[in-house]
């Protein structure tokens, strides 16, 4: 009974942090409708900063909490930062893009942690006054999980204060509820977002700087917290500080108890949890479904049109080029090539759902994923030919697609993003924790392809033109009927449920063909590299597919192809040489391309060359 | 005169409010019939549970004799009803043609077909569908750079392609500019009666009501106070009194 009790406890405690950064996100983006990813930077910068500050100072136990105050204020004042140099640029720009600018956001701050403090995980320093254990019921519970029990509540009656008994919290809440009429009453909007993010970052670097002497600091953390701090403000109800509170205990005490009946499956549980609640009150606990924004949407794109006589001659230019690349080029050449190949298969199935489905995924990665691991399970366990191998990739994939669909379909937006990064997850656990059947993290090795491709030559005439086939069936798919019912479904699920369409079976049967070729992307990257790794089904390569789309131009077609021959070009360049800061550097390019190609790249060109009727 | 559609007793309330409250009227085949009265009456309620976006408390709904009360959105328009929308809700992303043609494609169930191209389908059948509501020349154009009066022929276009018994449109002329609306209701009433569809609509503007329905309906707060002749309803009292006193003007 004690032990429980003491489980318990240690779930509150773990809530505590949670809850610190969570509700931070989710006053983000209540107010600014950003969902900050570089969230967990600003929790990561926190704990290093205290550690900094507690490390040198060693200070008594007044001292140890000024201290923490202090790195949060730090941290708040870097959220400043950010979102007058960067976010307040691109307010105007598509949702995405902000989504996008975080996300290079966190390669800098990832990169420049680095630089100060180093590789090593360090170990936080015990709090001065708390170092101690007290015994309930005879069991052994640290001093400083209490004080992080108290601080929990502590910090949301704090918020609740501010929200419900000043001007400044009053305007946040019904920025909250209707930002746009909150603009419109003259608030001065680009104070309130600052401080916003001010108040958010600061938050997110408590939470950091608190749990400090509990799990010290490591670079992998920003990451690692993101995920859970966007399952529990999904939870609680994005924008609701008291659900993210709810949420944050359910997911502390889940971890807690959930270590003890299913020690192999804790990083599925949360996820679990998080889909179920999705499917039962889609905005979460606490959540409202979001209003929906009067101002103008954003200018759909021009109608399709088959590719002139320009960009005809430009892509078969470019594939005689490829195919002659072999005869003059290194094997180190043909290598990064057939990276590309695989992310242009990769980014393009991910446009095929993002683009004229509409639908924003952010876990095209388990699709991939399964394809990559049911091709190389049959290898590894039954022997099976690399030809039957990479065709039971697209179909496992499309299976995978098939469950994870039916749910995702069922919301949208912000929620559908959400509920897709949870299948993904879902997926990426079960792989990182079965290790038995996977072997987790330590991969599956030896899966190469046959003989006859063992060259590396004759490999990456197989890549290409396997890429060649499918970029041209999806690109063709957008011309037939089922390409425009689905993109109809988008551009009016009014117009198009009034006239007879089943607009979420088409999303749904959209999801899973793209789910098949995202799932063909994975088996060849498999064969190409020889194994396999979880890192193929985890948050980075789904981000990575949305980066592709969206620099490329999600309004266009050829866009990800663009975007993501030029995405692996740059990353595989800058980390192979060892450039200098070369995360700092991508995270700087991708800001730097947002800033100035809202439109992304190609969309761009296409402006620029090809002006609309009436200039539209 | 065959009956198209007809509602017997519709019921519908929201909590303690009564928003429809046994509404029963038959709409004839070839003729408009207009459904007025003043904001909050029910209109809309009423035309949701035709179309089946809500489901009714009680009554039932006939469509040629099939009841439509339990049938969803999608059934109800494969059975022969179009509808089209207040504000026009069409694919910014397509030309004008292939607007129309979405609706084509849906009527003759080719929406996951991966062999043919669009541009392949339904050409001509769209363009004739264009061409009787003038829209022809502007085929190619995107839909989202039409003028709004263009936008509303667009959607009566796409509205016809199933081949409907039925029209429900709400507020078919709301945002226009009146020389426009007259010709919008002219072309309407002249499709109607060459095809012999039926149409409901609501209609704030009583020019339009007066010059073009058949048969009008009022409703006032859920009930159905009045039908019949354009004329008859103009003269009727009660329906002198809620127009008046909620200020619209009734001179004809």
């Amino acid at each position: 009974m004690g032990f429980y009790f003491i489980q318990f406890l240690t779930g509150l405690a773990s809530a505590s942090s949670l809850f610190l950064i969570a509700a931070g996100l989710s006053i983000i983006f209540g107010v600014t409708r950003i969902l900050n990813f570089a969230h967990g930077s600003l929790y990561m910068l926190g704990a290093y900063i205290s550690y900094w500050l507690l490390t040198t100072l060693s200070p008594g136990p007044i001292g140890f909490w000024l201290a923490v105050l202090l790195s949060a204020t730090v941290v708040g004042l870097v959220g400043v930062i950010i979102e007058m140099g960067l976010l307040r640029r691109i307010y105007q720009s598509p949702e995405l893009f902000q989504l996008i600018a975080t996300f290079g956001v966190i390669l800098i701050i990832s990169d420049i942690t680095r630089a100060i403090w180093g590789e090593t995980d360090l170990v936080g320093p015990r709090a001065a006054g708390l170092s101690d254990a007290v015994t309930i019921f005879g069991h052994k519970l640290p001093e400083y999980d209490l004080a992080m029990i108290v601080l929990g509540p502590l910090v949301l009656g704090v918020i609740w204060l501010i929200f419900h008994r000043t001007r400044w919290g009053t305007l946040v809440r019904a920025a909250t509820e209707d930002r746009e009429m909150v603009g419109a009453l003259g608030v001065n909007q680009a104070f309130l977002f600052t401080s916003v993010f001010f108040m958010g970052a600061f938050l997110a670097g408590l939470g950091g700087a608190a749990q400090i002497p509990k799990g010290g600091a490591d670079l992998l953390m920003d990451l690692n917290v993101i995920a859970e701090a966007f399952v529990i403000v999904v939870v609680g109800g994005m924008g609701s500080i008291l659900g993210a509170f709810l949420a944050a205990i359910i997911i502390g005490e889940l971890n807690a108890f959930g270590i003890l009946v299913f020690p192999q499956m804790t990083l599925v549980l949360m996820f679990a949890v998080m889909a179920i609640v999705l499917l039962i009150r889609p905005w979460g606990l606490l959540g409202r479904p979001e209003t929906a924004s009067r101002a103008p949407g954003e200018a759909p794109e021009p109608p399709l049109q088959r590719a002139d006589k320009a960009v005809r001659s430009l892509f078969t230019a470019t594939i005689l080029l490829l195919l002659l690349v072999p005869l003059f080029s290194s094997d180190f050449i043909m290598v990064i090539l057939i990276d590309i190949f695989i992310f242009v298969l990769f980014a393009v199935s991910l446009h095929f759902i993002m683009g004229p489905g509409g639908l924003v995924s952010f876990g095209h990665a388990a699709y991939y994923g399964l394809g990559a691991y049911a091709s190389a399970l049959l290898v590894h366990y039954l022997g099976t030919p690399m030809e039957l191998a990479l065709i039971a990739a697209p179909i496992v994939a499309a299976a995978g697609a098939f469950i994870f669909g039916w749910f995702s379909v069922r919301l949208s937006g912000v929620y559908f993003a959400m509920l897709t990064l949870a299948f993904a997850q879902i997926t990426w656990s079960i792989v990182f924790q079965w290790g038995e059947f996977t072997y987790g993290d330590d991969g599956i090795l030896n899966i190469w392809p046959s003989a006859w491709l063992s060259s590396k030559m004759a490999y990456y005439y197989f890549a290409l033109i396997l890429t060649l086939a499918c970029v041209y069936v999806l690109r063709r798919t957008l011309f037939t009927p089922f390409g425009y019912i689905t993109r109809a479904g988008r551009d009016s699920p009014l117009r198009a449920d009034a006239i007879g369409i089943n607009v979420q079976r088409q999303q749904w049967l959209a999801f899973i063909f793209a789910g098949a070729f995202a799932g063909l992307a994975g088996s060849i990257y498999v064969f190409s590299k020889g194994s396999v790794f979880p890192d193929q089904v985890a948050i980075p390569q789904s981000i990575d597919g949305l980066m592709m789309v969206l620099l490329g131009g999600v309004k266009t077609l050829t866009g990800p192809i663009v975007g993501a021959a030029m995405f692996t070009a740059l990353t595989d360049w800058l980390s192979s040489n060892e450039v200098w800061f070369w995360r700092s550097i991508l995270g700087a390019i991708i800001l730097a391309l947002v800033i100035l190609f809202p439109q992304g790249i190609v969309g761009f060109v296409r402006d620029k060359f090809r002006p609309s009727e009436e200039g539209g | 005169m065959t009956v198209v559609l007809s509602a017997n007793n519709l019921r519908k309330s929201f909590g303690g409010v009564k928003a429809v409250d046994d509404v029963s009227f038959e709409v004839e085949a070839g003729r408009l019939l207009a459904m007025i009265g003043p904001n909050g009456a029910g209109k809309t309620t009423c035309f949701n549970l035709l179309n089946g976006q809500l489901p009714p408390d009680g009554g039932s709904v006939e469509l040629d004799g099939k009841e439509l009360v339990g049938l969803t959105p999608r059934e109800i328009w494969r059975l022969g009803v179009g509808r089209t929308f207040q504000i026009t809700a069409t694919f910014g992303s397509m030309t004008v043609l292939e607007n129309v043609q979405m609706t084509l494609l849906s009527y003759h169930k080719q929406n996951v077909s991966i062999t043919t191209m669009v541009s392949d389908l339904y050409v001509d059948e769209a363009m004739a569908l264009l061409e009787r509501v003038g829209m022809a020349e502007q085929a190619e154009r995107a839909c989202s750079i039409l003028a709004y009066g263009d936008l509303k022929r667009v959607e009566l276009a796409v509205a016809l392609g199933n081949e409907p018994r039925l029209l429900l449109m709400d507020e078919p002329t709301a945002g226009m500019a009146p020389r426009e609306r007259i010709e919008l209701m002219q072309l309407t009433a002249d499709i109607v009666r060459e095809r012999n569809i039926s149409v409901l609509f609501t209609e704030h503007d009583m020019d339009v009501v007066f010059g073009h329905a058949d048969q009008v309906i009022v409703l006032n707060r859920g009930a159905l106070i009045a039908q019949g002749k354009p004329e008859e309803v103009r003269n009727d009292v009660q329906v002198q009194e809620i127009y008046l006193g909620s200020g619209s003007t009734f001179a004809a």
